[in-house]
């Protein structure tokens, strides 16, 4: 039960095959049994699943169920979630019980969606392995000397590890996506604006987007439906209508035009992973669609220019985190700055700080135009790129990573060598746009994604190509042993 | 960009972070380094571009400044606080005794 996916896990539900009860107890099993090696939960939410469950079984013996109704998944735990801990992987929020539900977790329980739990993740979403998490790194089902990525590194591993059939997750530089590449499943960043970030905890407000993850295509459209739409309350939510995202999966993609943007296969990339991509985009032009080489002529400066801006943003956001209103508080401050600086040495670890620091340094009088007003005026030159490109191509393909899941501790103390994970990651957040990770095969037997970028509010069309080319492939269907 | 050990105090007092005297040189060579990573983008003139605080397709929105959510949650509020009484939160004296 716990390989299906979402898709097959409907139809289970409504040939009655299943209760919702019984499934919810399958994953909560599964967690029990794998998750105290994998560490992919920060809180397991058992009983009131259990009760959820038996409450969906009940809509649905009255007729009253939706398609989603009594399916399980998991919160990435950035999520505000009323009545349960919201961590963000952080010492700092240890003790936050949200007053409020995150409009994502509102939708999903409209839905009728089971919440098993809520995943771990690198703090404050700060992170691309899951290693800064408070909580503990979270193991990589295929190889648990490996990281799972980050920072939605629990989400990945616990759909990956058939612990849940799909879970949420946030992007502001590859958060999603990455994660995905590296434990085989399948994971969309949606256009900026697209799912609303009201009660999603804020790292880097103009960055931070919400998307779907689960093993195929199929299923992240489907959750995407659930998690996409205009909202009121997140100020820079867009307001235009979601299509149905299952709609166009099968139509055909003869004739779609495919960009490789030339930038992103050069030094740097390992030779295995480039091969594979090339073999995926083979696949997609056996399938009628046509290669294009392009270029993206200021890739090289999206790291460094997304290394201003994150940080920048970090600062401003996580200046709320005070010990005065909630979260942590130092013990005996001895005055209010005293309970300021400690109470945020102590709360925050050293990832967060690293960044809260060089944001504040961008920010501060005399360095303002050097550092954040120049990295957003070369954000822009990233962006007419894409514009630029997307003149000629439908959508841009690219390996997800450079490399598949490095080793846990690696590098870890190495900021510039982590940074560089993410550098066919970051440029889509600079620019707003939807891009999806796809399973395309194995390097030294780890998963390995290929990355596909759309324009704007393009996510119907990624995920039809997507979809297209799972049916094609079976790397989507691939399964890590031990697990 | 080197950054000092007075640099680096400085702008974790800005940014109210007490760091331990102990880790500020390892703060310093991160920090140097990121500043060092980010020069490269001293390589384009960008006297003529515009900067782009926003992903360019969305319009920030504004609306009528109507109360929307109840203002009856001041006790929800408060009891996530560390420290709070007679409907306030609670820090350490501000003002100090003459």
């Amino acid at each position: 039960m716990h390989n299906k996916t979402l898709t097959e896990l409907t139809q289970c539900l409504a040939n009655k095959d299943c209760s919702s009860e019984e499934l919810t107890q399958v994953f909560i099993d599964r967690i029990k049994l794998l998750d105290p090696s994998l560490n992919s939960f920060i809180t397991i939410n058992e009983e009131q699943a259990l009760l959820a469950a038996r409450e969906a079984d009940q809509l649905r013996a009255a007729g009253k169920a939706k398609p989603l109704t009594g399916v399980p998944l998991a919160h990435k735990d950035i999520f505000c979630t009323k009545g349960i801990k919201t961590s963000c992987g952080s010492k700092m929020l240890d003790n936050f019980i949200a007053p409020y539900n995150a409009t994502v977790v509102n939708k999903c329980n409209a839905a009728g969606m089971i919440l098993l739990g809520k995943t771990n993740m690198d703090e404050f979403a700060m992170g691309s392995s899951n290693e800064t998490s408070y909580y503990g790194y979270v193991r990589n089902p295929w190889d648990q000397a490996c990281v799972p990525g980050g920072s939605s590194g629990g989400s990945a591993a616990a759909v990956a590890a058939g612990m849940t059939p799909a879970a949420t997750g946030t992007d502001t530089g590859g958060s999603i996506r990455q994660p995905a590449a590296f434990c085989g499943i399948t994971g969309l960043k949606p256009t900026y604006g697209r799912v609303s970030r009201y009660g999603m905890v804020a790292f880097a407000s103009s960055l931070d987007q919400g998307g779907p993850m689960a093993r195929t295509a199929e299923d992240v459209a489907l959750l995407l439906n659930v998690m996409a739409g205009f909202d009121e309350q997140d100020s820079t939510s867009l307001d235009a209508p979601v299509p149905d995202h299952t709609a166009t999966l099968n139509d055909s993609i003869a004739g779609l035009r495919i960009g490789i943007p030339q930038e992103y296969f050069r030094e740097g990339l390992n030779p295995e992973v480039e091969a594979a991509i090339i073999k995926a985009s083979q696949a997609l032009e056996k399938l009628g669609a046509e290669i294009h080489e392009v270029s993206l002529p200021h890739t090289h400066l999206s790291a460094p220019t997304y290394y201003i801006i994150a940080p920048a943003e970090c600062s401003s956001n996580l200046a709320r985190f005070d010990g005065v209103r909630y979260g942590y508080r130092c013990d005996a401050p001895k005055d209010l700055d005293d309970l300021y600086m400690r109470s945020r040495d102590e709360g925050f670890g050293d990832e967060v700080k690293r960044r809260i620091l060089i944001g504040t340094y961008a920010l501060s009088a005399g360095y303002y135009d050097a550092y954040y007003l120049k990295a957003q005026k070369i954000r822009r030159l990233i962006n007419d790129d894409f514009q630029q490109a997307f003149t000629k191509v439908d959508v841009l393909l690219s390996p997800t990573t450079p490399e598949p899941a490095f080793k846990i501790g690696e590098k870890v103390n190495d900021p510039i060598k982590m940074y560089l994970n993410d550098i066919y990651t970051i440029a889509v957040n600079l620019a707003g746009l939807p891009a999806i990770s796809v399973p395309a095969g194995f390097v030294n037997d780890l998963p390995i994604g290929m990355q596909l970028i759309g324009n704007h509010l393009q996510e119907a069309k990624l995920l039809n190509i997507a979809h297209q080319y799972q049916q094609v492939t079976d790397w989507h269907q691939r399964q890590p042993e031990e697990v | 960009m080197e950054l000092t050990a007075t640099d680096v105090s400085k702008i974790a007092y800005l940014a109210r972070l007490a760091i331990q005297e102990d880790n500020i040189p390892q703060y310093a060579d991160n920090l140097s380094k990121i500043l060092e990573f980010v020069t490269q983008l001293n390589s384009v003139d960008t006297d003529a571009v515009e900067p782009m605080f926003h992903s360019g397709h969305i319009e920030l929105r504004q609306r009528a400044d109507e109360a929307k959510q109840p203002s009856n949650s001041r006790d929800k509020i408060l009891a996530l606080a560390p420290d709070a009484a007679a409907g306030l939160f609670v820090v350490p004296q501000v003002i100090e005794d003459k």
